[in-house]
């Protein structure tokens, strides 16, 4: 079981706890990591693939990537959706529909703006109809760079998220 | 496929009252009056001999100089021949052009374009009103006075929990770079490949 062990607190009580049931087929942990565990364990993304950069996140879901590997899975919905991927350019007409499907997430929630465009607007930057940045919509947690990211990137920001999450550690909103 | 070309240039030429008729790399390139625009776009589509059957495209093009300022192109494909066609027409920006939907249904969406971009108002089209830019957008972007960077830029307001526009405002300038060497000092390569020759 992959669970994250790396205890902070190293309370005497915790240590005697676990070494009472660890060959009894029960493992102690404190109740952050388990959240933690969970949380990072099962990532699912929610897809808003608006260019190019969606076909590096279809990538990262396909076999030679397999962020399944991770507990991550497409959803269609954003009610079932852990995190959102904004992936590709940013347009003003789509700001709306974008903020709208943020809204409807459960949290925790988080958000990965994925390629140039919809970090900082990247190549259309300049533009009279794109959005110079995902973050003037919706808070961002991580930023993936490229144009596009490879789906290797896209994966290594994912890692980065559960990196972040678990540094959070705990259920305070 | 010359003898079609010719044979439908044949046919457009007797048939249409048109300012000027070309053949420029194959195909063939007209340019109507405004008021003859639905006869002729009628007859090549109906005509047995051109069988301009479907609409491509319709483009425009801004010319600010010009007293007719707005150019619109409209793009035919022949399949029974095989052949293209481009129909030119100028107007001016207080005028309009009769629209072409009762003879190429598929015309109605190109027109709305055509207006969104440049705000060229085509008479008896059934619904002309924007199709891809911002509901609410002001301006017409393909418009050479139109700026870059639009009027407006849009956030969202943590307040009134909406989207919000407000004037552009850059943290840094459009900037044009020469393209022709990723290096500075092409000037000097310029001078050296003079002084050679």
């Amino acid at each position: 079981m992959a669970i994250n062990t790396n205890i902070e607190e190293t309370s005497p009580e915790l240590e005697r706890l676990k070494k009472l049931y660890a060959d009894k087929g029960f493992v102690v942990t404190s109740i952050n990591n388990l959240i933690n565990w969970a949380r990072t364990g099962s990532l699912h993304w929610m897809t808003f693939g608006l260019a190019c950069c969606a076909v590096e996140m279809m990538h990262v879901g396909t076999p030679r990537y397999d962020v399944e590997r991770f507990g991550a899975a497409p959803r269609a919905s954003p009610r079932h959706a852990d995190v959102l991927i904004v992936a590709g350019t940013l347009t003003n007409k789509m700001a709306s529909a974008l903020r709208k499907a943020y809204d409807q997430m459960p949290e925790p929630r988080y958000v990965i703006s994925m390629g140039s465009c919809a970090n900082g607007g990247g190549y259309y930057h300049y533009s009279y109809s794109v959005v110079r940045g995902c973050d003037r919509i919706i808070p961002v947690d991580v930023y993936v760079p490229g144009c596009p990211p490879t789906a290797e990137g896209l994966l290594y920001g994912l890692l980065q998220l559960q990196k972040k999450i678990r540094r959070e550690g705990n259920i305070k909103r | 496929m010359s003898e079609q070309i010719e044979m439908a240039k044949a046919a457009i030429e007797k048939n249409c009252r048109l300012n000027d008729i070309d053949v420029n790399l194959g195909q063939l390139q007209l340019s109507v009056d405004p008021a003859n625009l639905i006869q002729v776009i009628d007859f090549v589509k109906n005509d047995p001999s051109c069988e301009f059957k479907q609409i491509t495209d319709i483009a425009g093009v801004d010319f600010p100089e010009n007293e007719k300022r707005f150019e619109v192109i409209y793009h035919f494909l022949s399949f029974g021949f095989n052949l293209r066609l481009r129909v030119k027409t100028q107007i001016s920006e207080s005028e309009s052009l009769p629209s072409i939907t009762s003879i190429f249904p598929a015309a109605n969406w190109f027109e709305r374009e055509a207006f969104d971009m440049y705000g060229i108002t085509f008479t008896d089209h059934p619904d002309l009103r924007r199709i891809l830019t911002d509901y609410g957008f002001e301006g017409y972007p393909l418009r050479k006075d139109f700026p870059l960077t639009g009027n407006v830029e849009i956030r969202y307001d943590e307040i009134d929990k909406k989207i919000v526009h407000e004037p552009v405002k850059l943290q840094q300038d459009f900037r044009n770079f020469d393209i022709q060497s990723p290096w500075e000092g092409t000037k000097y390569l310029d001078k050296e490949a003079k002084e050679s020759e």
